[in-house]
């Protein structure tokens, strides 16, 4: 009898110590830094309200932590979009002012993999922008570090909610150096072929509302337009 | 001792072999509906019920907000904009993406353009030629994609076809969306 005790006790200890590893194993790629932010090109910046609760519109099965909002929009249920979300929010430029809308559909991937510390979102963007143009933005997304940093610290919080300052990109992949792979369609941006971050600051987590409080970043990369462009269009 | 080493040594392993066999996220999915055109090409149709299908209708000055409670932002940049959401659905009438629609005037010119979001399958992204053509729809470019739509061109019609059939719960028209898709030619080596 005492086997079968010591023997459990040492197979729960084993999964605990596995899941200790897997969290905090200081091996998995950290998000805080970007590779546009060392960049030479032209860079657009695009700010928007990441809570629910202040975007135009946010949707998803209903039974998220994040609730939709306005409260009565209808709701993704159907067994093919249920591990969907679709998002509608005003885009803000690098001074504050109001630039354009910008609508998110982001789906759970089947290449997440827990394992690699992988926790993925494929999502794309439809930006428009009156006086610039519209992009279309596709990503996958790795929402592991924010899981790690601020939903498991909510869960185990007795009040139930995560207060702090966590910033982090959330982009990986598919260009290069993890960057999302941007397209423009119409403006002056049609036809250019661009990279894309999209970053995340987040002040307060709640496991029954979500996301409380929380600011997001668009930051597109313009193609350098060299001499050599220029000689090529006046001929 | 040694059994509960053995114990700590079996619970790794067994939580390492549950992560590695289940995968995490397990999609659903719905057959897709394709068939073959005639000129090359595939071609496969979505539509959606109005106004069943609408999450959003995003306009400026409208007496009936959609959804219930929408707080359409009244800045100027936006004034002759009209961004809407809906859902998706194939020829079997099931819902199987989310798609976007903006609308807007450019200077003396009209932008229209679609997002179609498919899970487990990818995005599309169409640019739409403003003008109707003959018959009542409208064609665009299929420009860019994301996963299983990034190797393919092609278009995609929009065409508004009104209810006829009287039927009290019958919704007051449908959107039809037709897209056509063209792979990239492969290389014979």
């Amino acid at each position: 009898m005492k086997y079968v005790i010591s023997l459990s006790l040492g197979f729960v200890i084993g999964i605990v110590l596995f899941v200790g590893g897997l969290l905090y194993n200081p091996f998995f790629e950290d998000s805080s830094v970007s590779p546009l932010s060392v960049s030479d090109a032209e860079i657009m910046s695009l700010g928007f309200s990441a809570a629910p609760s202040e975007t135009i519109v946010y949707s998803n099965n209903g039974e998220s932590s994040d609730r939709p909002h306005p409260e009565k929009v209808l709701q993704l249920w159907e067994a093919p979009i249920r591990s969907s979300s679709v998002m509608a929010t005003l885009l803000f430029d690098a001074r504050g002012r109001a630039a354009g809308i910008g609508i998110k559909f982001s789906s759970r991937s089947e290449r997440t993999s827990l394992l690699d510390g992988q926790a993925l979102v494929d999502s794309v963007w439809h930006v428009y922008l009156p006086e610039r143009g519209s992009v279309f933005i596709q990503q996958s997304e790795n929402f592991w570090s924010y899981l790690r940093d601020i939903v498991l610290p909510a869960y185990r919080s007795p009040a139930n909610n995560w207060k702090g300052q966590w910033m982090g990109h959330t982009t990986a992949g598919p260009h290069a150096l993890g960057m999302a792979a941007a397209s423009g369609g119409s403006g002056a941006l049609q036809g250019l072929e661009m990279n894309a971050i999209e970053s995340l600051t987040a002040t307060a987590f709640s496991t029954s509302r979500g996301l409380l409080s929380a600011e997001g970043r668009l930051v597109i990369e313009l193609p350098v337009v060299t001499d050599e462009d220029d000689s090529a269009s006046i001929e | 001792m040694k059994t509960f080493l053995a114990g700590i040594v079996l619970g790794v392993v067994a939580a390492a072999t549950a992560l590695y066999a289940f995968p995490a996220v397990d999609l659903y999915r719905e057959a897709s509906i394709i068939s073959v055109a005639v000129n090359g090409g595939n071609r496969e149709a979505f539509h959606i019920n109005v106004p069943m299908d609408r999450i959003m209708v995003g306009a400026p000055g409208q007496a009936r907000t959609v959804p219930e409670g929408l707080d359409w932002p009244t800045d100027d940049v936006l004034a002759t904009v009209r961004a809407e959401i809906f859902k998706i659905r194939n020829e079997r009438d099931i819902v199987v993406g989310i798609a976007s629609r903006v609308a807007a005037k450019s200077g003396d010119r009209d932008v229209i353009e679609w997002v179609l979001h498919l899970p487990a399958r990818g995005s599309m992204y169409v640019t739409m030629d403003p003008t109707p053509r003959q018959g009542g729809f409208r064609l665009g470019d299929l420009r860019n994609g994301a996963h299983e739509f990034a190797p393919l061109t092609g278009v995609l019609t929009e065409r508004w076809v009104a209810d006829t059939s009287g039927e009290e719960d019958a919704p007051a028209g449908r959107i039809e969306l037709m897209a056509s898709y063209v792979g990239q030619p492969e290389s014979l080596q």
